[in-house]
């Protein structure tokens, strides 16, 4: 058998590691559900700290061209729906063919938590990045006038590009807590969790008030008196202190019926009124897409800071089971950025296992380079995800102690 | 009702020029080349996909990445091809999938059950 390392997913992780294997001279075969290689980064739009702008069309086609020309063979449009591993050989099973090899990476990347409100199923309403990828990548409008449902870093960087784009915003805001939807509800949590991005906030009123707000009380004094109709960011309101009860329309989205609520995420009685709209996102954030690791019969751990339930795995990105590799947003939310560093650990990984270690210098360099590049991150998702790495490492060392036993 | 962006401040403009038709419930549309089908049925201004299958009740696109199936439609006698993920060929069938008989329920429901 010809030996191919297989990747399964083509976006930052998987191609930048397919680039790298392939310049040692090795064969690579990428295989990806979507019609466009670049994974998430495709929808990407933003405009860096230097006037840059990070346009994720551009980058993922600079990433597919150079696998291109190193000749890494790239599969799209071809689910993968079971691998198995058997005497050290991975099985991949596509819908067309089943691949086999001794070096496979899983480079998934991340899906959306759903927020499940009342009416939640009409056409119309669709998760945050959907209308993210509608917009910038097949530049459709997904409506004229959406409400925007979850307040976070991700939501906030959309409504952007969606107005970028010509598309009204009438507000960015809360969902009713309920069991489900929790934290997402409740002001003092979505506040204390933006603080960490407000320096892309353009209004002085929330970076002046995110100093302040290091401090609880002044949190708990901010959320109180934080004007009911919201600040504006980018001229859209925010409303920290509104929630969505319930999407309305006959057959498809009319309007959201909106409340105010105390600092705790109750309802307010009495307060009711509602929103025009053609659309609803819903922005629950991103979790690690893990299910082929799940398969695969990798240990999990949650771990909040990296967005939920990740596959054991080491800083060299290799997984507890032999020959099974992981990289990007399965291994913890993060950016593009983070993830194609990931991606070069993870080729490196792979090389130096093929080539008997003769390139452990440059694994160890690209681990640092991850690290650097994780403290300098323009977006972060979560404030703390260098403790998650942090606790991962932990678990590690308490599998591998365990195990050796 | 087109809702194609056109004109993007960096995205620039969209190349229109490769056009083709295909079917949706039987009535042709027009969308570019290799887009995907639930881009270009919201384009043509589309947004119920199927009803479901128990509740009968409207269905459309939620993730776009194929990840929660929402939008799975019939593709030339295929069932169950999820729309956001399908690029578009010329000439393609597409068609939506309705209610199911339930006929146990129906029963229980018809005979205080």
């Amino acid at each position: 058998m010809e030996n191919k390392t297989i990747i399964i997913g083509a976006g930052p992780a998987g191609l930048t590691a397919a680039i790298t294997i392939a310049s040692r001279g090795h064969s690579v075969v990428v295989i990806d559900e979507y019609m466009k290689p670049g994974g998430r980064l495709l929808g990407q739009l933003y405009e860096e700290p230097n006037g840059n702008w990070w346009n994720g069309i551009v980058e993922s086609d600079k990433l597919h061209q150079q696998a291109k020309k190193l000749g890494v063979d790239i599969k799209l449009h071809t689910p993968v729906s079971n691998i198995e591993v058997q005497d050290g050989i991975w099985s991949v099973h596509t819908d067309v063919e089943i691949h086999e090899t001794t070096h496979l990476l899983l480079a998934t990347g991340a899906a959306e938590n759903p927020l499940p409100i009342k009416g939640w199923t009409l056409p119309g309403v669709m998760s945050v990045g959907a209308a993210q990828v509608m917009t910038n990548v097949h530049r459709v409008k997904p409506g004229e006038r959406g409400v925007i449902i979850g307040v976070n870093v991700l939501s906030s960087a959309i409504a952007m590009e969606l107005k970028m784009a010509d598309i009204d915003i009438a507000c960015i805001t809360l969902p009713v807590s309920n069991t489900v939807n929790e934290k997402f509800g409740q002001p003092l949590e979505v506040m204390n969790s933006l603080l960490h991005v407000s320096h892309m906030a353009p209004s002085a009123f929330i970076k002046m008030g995110s100093k302040l707000m290091k401090n609880d009380f002044f949190k708990q004094l901010g959320i109180t008196f934080f004007p009911k109709n919201g600040v504006k960011m980018w001229d859209i309101p925010i409303m920290l202190r509104k929630a969505v009860t319930e999407i309305i329309g006959d057959g498809q989205v009319e309007g959201v019926k909106i409340s105010t609520i105390n600092p705790a995420g109750e309802v307010i009685p009495g307060t009711e009124e509602i929103i025009g709209a053609d659309f609803v996102c819903i922005a629950g954030g991103l979790y690690p897409l893990a299910e082929l690791a799940a398969v695969a019969g990798c240990p999990f751990y949650h771990i909040e800071e990296l967005g939920g339930y990740v596959p054991l795995h080491n800083e060299r990105m290799e997984s507890t089971l032999p020959g099974l590799y992981v990289a990007g947003n399965i291994t913890g939310i993060e950016g593009a950025k983070v993830a194609m560093c990931q991606g070069q650990t993870a080729g490196l990984s792979i090389a130096n296992n093929l080539e008997n270690g003769i390139l452990e210098k440059e694994l160890v360099s690209s681990i640092q380079h991850t690290e650097h590049t994780r403290e300098n991150a323009y977006i972060q998702f979560h404030p703390e995800i260098a403790h998650g790495k942090d606790k991962l490492k932990l678990y590690w060392d308490e599998y591998n102690a365990a195990v050796t036993k | 009702m087109s809702q194609r962006i056109i004109n993007h401040p960096v995205l620039g403009k969209l190349d229109e020029s490769q056009t083709i038709t295909f079917t949706f419930n039987d009535v042709e549309y027009s969308a570019l080349q290799n887009e995907s089908i639930a881009a270009a049925l919201l384009a043509n201004g589309i947004r119920t996909l199927r009803h479901h299958e128990e509740s009968g009740s409207p269905r459309g696109i939620y993730c776009n990445i194929g990840h929660c199936f929402e939008c799975r439609v019939t593709v030339d006698g295929v069932q169950g091809e999820r729309a956001c993920l399908t690029p578009l060929t010329q000439g393609m069938k597409v068609v939506s999938g309705g209610k199911l008989q339930t006929d146990v329920r129906d029963w229980r429901a018809n005979h205080g059950k």
